[in-house]
């Protein structure tokens, strides 16, 4: 975010204790006095403002980084996302565009209970006009980030809050963009696909390396970004291995994981050795705040590891 | 009009074009042969459905396609000239034919197998729902499914299964390419051969076998036969031989061992009410086993026109589906051969297979004295599964006391 606010005068952040405190999770730690309450502000706690302003901000041939400090309260920027900026390029002809991004730290697993642990990246995704990017890597972020500063369009880029202090990755110093759109095997694998994103690829691939000393050797797509949603790269793992499974922390129903396997049905049936499977985070209404029953939503390294070897074995 | 290959009866679901004996565009009247074709049970010709001239060829000779498909077209006479069916749909049987091969029942060689209807549960339980994955495979390499060995849930084939099952097959080909040096000679597989080779390997890997002999003296029948063969030779115009009195004692004997005259299903032995008879015949081409139907309500002498009849027209080649169906427990008249014992292979659905081995004299022991007696040893190879050694040997026993108890005043 610095080198790119640094390299493009229109690149600007605002959002909710961004400024002098850094941010929440220190996103923007130094940038105020580096760069300036101009292209650093903080707004007040309105969230509907924040995407608005932004968006208005981008319709004028502003770069702006909109931060929604927690993406439990990103609901209210519904109408100026899906009702706006996803339809603006469309709606003009292509004369008005809105080369914005919405940045938000999602997911559980932080004890952030009911408001501050949500997983609704699927809302996002569903909605043709959007990008939706959930990088799970230090290295992917930095790349995806640069990307989607520089796309036309409004790009919903969301973190997994708990890999902010679980995943740690090198990052090269240097320039370096990466693709919106397109997955990456993060592990090769022969026995079966494991499809997955954000905070779960980390437990998926710890599952795959576990199995693979039993013999079960599974491939780990990591999606990256949920729209576009690489369909190439999904089809030809599950045409090499046969077998898919879908792992995501978001609830099942009209989840992610719907999606890909009815894209892996429809193109790839007759490749198909074993029913397609999905886990995910149990359907109830929202993380709960215990802690043991925390750990019982989020997925882990074992569960996935057993529906691995569920699949491997069918 | 499109010629379809004929549905010949229920238990033959596919045949081999052995040869076409038609050019496309060669004139052809009704009821021509078109080409030979092959089956488990019987070589016949294909008949012309129409006068007409042959205009297509869709199944080249060698091929093995389900009964019914479509192997040829004829622009019969009257009928007005049409454009060609689309590449499309004349191309359509093709496809179906590796998928179809997975169902076809398992057949005796010779004409011996059961009804393909007979449920055949115990063999694979899941054996019969495979993945898409599965079945592309299988469908793209020609490889019959239930040959391939599961070992996923439940005993699944897996798309790993067929995978390796594919790359074995090519290995042994390759080896057998390789393994071929100047002074080994190499005698391809006619069709009738390698069903041989399909049934008998089924035979032995699915059927528990157990073996038992007796012997039988059969001074009695020897003395009988040269007594009257002369003469019904001359009035029947056939050769009276023992086999025609074997078939007889073992039609009878049959009849009060019910359960020797059965097929196994898997969750239940089928006894059969009629007692049809295969006779073990050897022909240049191979083994074939014509049926001798209701053996059981024949006379001796009905039995050795019905024979003479069978063995004629197998040897000549022109048995019909009919001839070679049905077949309820076989006879093997390997005494022809001069074998004196033997153990045979039962012929999948049946219970049991009787060697009637060679007569020979031999001094035995006659009320405490030696005398000079014809002697034959009778071997039952029997499906433990089915029969138990008492069983058995209690249906052994029947044959041979009916056989020794044939004597000069016994009718014909």
């Amino acid at each position: 975010m610095r080198e790119e606010i640094a390299r493009d005068s229109r690149v600007f952040v605002m959002g909710e204790d961004i400024g002098a405190r850094g941010g929440v999770f220190l996103a923007t730690d130094g940038f105020e006095a580096e760069f300036g309450e101009d292209r650093v502000i903080d707004t007040p706690l309105a969230e509907s403002s924040i995407v608005g302003i932004a968006l208005g901000a981008a319709m004028n041939g502003m770069r702006p980084i909109a931060e929604i400090q927690f993406a439990d309260f990103i609901f209210p920027t519904f109408n100026q996302l899906l009702g706006e900026a996803a339809r603006a390029r469309y709606g003009t002809e292509g004369s008005v565009s809105v080369p914005m991004v919405v940045r938000s730290p999602y997911g559980g697993g932080v004890r952030g209970g009911l408001y501050h642990s949500q997983s609704p990246e699927a809302y996002f995704a569903h909605t043709p006009g959007l990008k939706v990017v959930t990088p799970a890597t230090p290295y992917d972020a930095k790349g995806l980030l640069k990307s989607a500063i520089r796309d036309r369009d409004p790009v919903v880029f969301l973190e997994h809050k708990r890999t902010y202090r679980l995943v740690r990755g090198e990052v090269p110093e240097a320039e370096y963009t990466l693709p919106i759109g397109k997955a990456d095997v993060k592990l090769e694998g022969r026995d079966l696909s494991v499809i997955t994103y954000g905070l779960v690829l980390h437990h998926c691939i710890e599952a795959a390396r576990e199995l693979a000393s039993e013999g079960i050797h599974a491939e780990v797509v990591d999606l990256r970004s949920l729209r576009p949603l690489d369909a190439a790269a999904i089809l030809d793992s599950a045409k090499k291995t046969g077998k898919a499974l879908i792992v995501h922390e978001d609830t099942r129903l009209g989840g992610i994981g719907g999606e890909v396997a009815a894209i892996i049905a429809e193109e790839a049936f007759d490749y198909l050795d074993a029913p397609i499977m999905r886990l995910t985070g149990p359907e109830v209404p929202a993380m709960p705040f215990s802690p043991t029953l925390e750990a019982e939503f989020m997925l882990d390294t074992a569960r996935i590891a057993d529906a691995m070897r569920r699949l491997a074995r069918y | 009009m499109k010629v379809e290959l004929p549905h010949v009866g229920e238990s033959v679901t596919e045949a081999i074009i052995d040869r076409w004996l038609k050019k496309v565009g060669d004139r052809v009247e009704k009821y021509d042969p078109l080409a030979e074709v092959v089956t488990d049970k019987v070589n016949m010709e294909m008949p012309s459905p129409a006068s007409g001239v042959l205009t297509r060829i869709l199944i080249e000779a060698g091929r093995t396609v389900p009964m019914g498909t479509v192997v040829a077209e004829i622009a019969a006479d009257g009928e007005h000239d049409q454009a060609p069916e689309p590449e499309a749909q004349a191309a359509a049987p093709l496809d179906t034919t590796g998928t179809l091969l997975k169902d076809v029942a398992p057949v005796g060689p010779t004409g011996s197998g059961g009804p393909a209807a007979a449920p055949e549960t115990a063999r694979k339980p899941s054996g019969a729902r495979y993945s898409p994955a599965v079945r592309r495979l299988a469908a793209e390499h020609g490889v019959e499914l239930d040959q391939v060995a599961g070992t996923g849930m439940a005993g699944r084939v897996t798309r790993k299964d067929v995978q390796d099952f594919i790359a074995a097959r090519g290995s042994t080909a390759e080896a057998v390419e390789e393994a071929h040096p100047p002074d080994e000679e190499r005698i391809a597989l006619t069709p009738i051969r390698r069903m041989i080779a399909d049934n008998m390997v089924r035979s032995a890997s699915e059927i528990p076998e157990a073996w038992s002999a007796v012997e039988a003296d059969v001074t009695g029948l020897v003395r009988l036969r040269e007594a009257i063969k002369d003469s019904f030779r001359e009035r029947e115009g056939v050769g009276m031989t023992y086999l025609p009195f074997m078939l007889k004692a073992v039609a009878e004997s049959l009849r009060a061992n019910r359960l020797v005259n059965s097929t196994w299903s898997g969750d239940a032995i089928i006894l059969k009410r009629r007692v049809n008879l295969g006779v073990a015949t050897a022909t240049t081409d191979g083994l074939l086993v014509p049926v001798v139907h209701d053996a059981d309500k024949m006379t001796v002498a009905d039995l050795a026109r019905s024979l003479d009849d069978l063995a004629g027209r197998a040897r000549r080649g022109k048995l019909t589906v009919q001839d070679v169906e049905g077949g309820t427990f076989t006879v093997n008249n390997t005494g022809a051969l001069g074998s004196v014992i033997g153990k045979a292979i039962i012929f999948p659905k049946q219970a049991a297979i009787l060697n009637t081995e060679a007569i020979v004299k031999r001094p035995v022991v006659v009320a405490d004295a030696i005398a000079i007696r014809s002697v034959m040893n009778l071997s039952l190879t029997f499906d433990h599964r089915i029969l138990d050694g008492a069983e058995a040997g209690a249906f052994l026993a029947d044959v041979k006391r009916r056989l020794e108890a044939i004597g000069p005043d016994t009718g014909v």
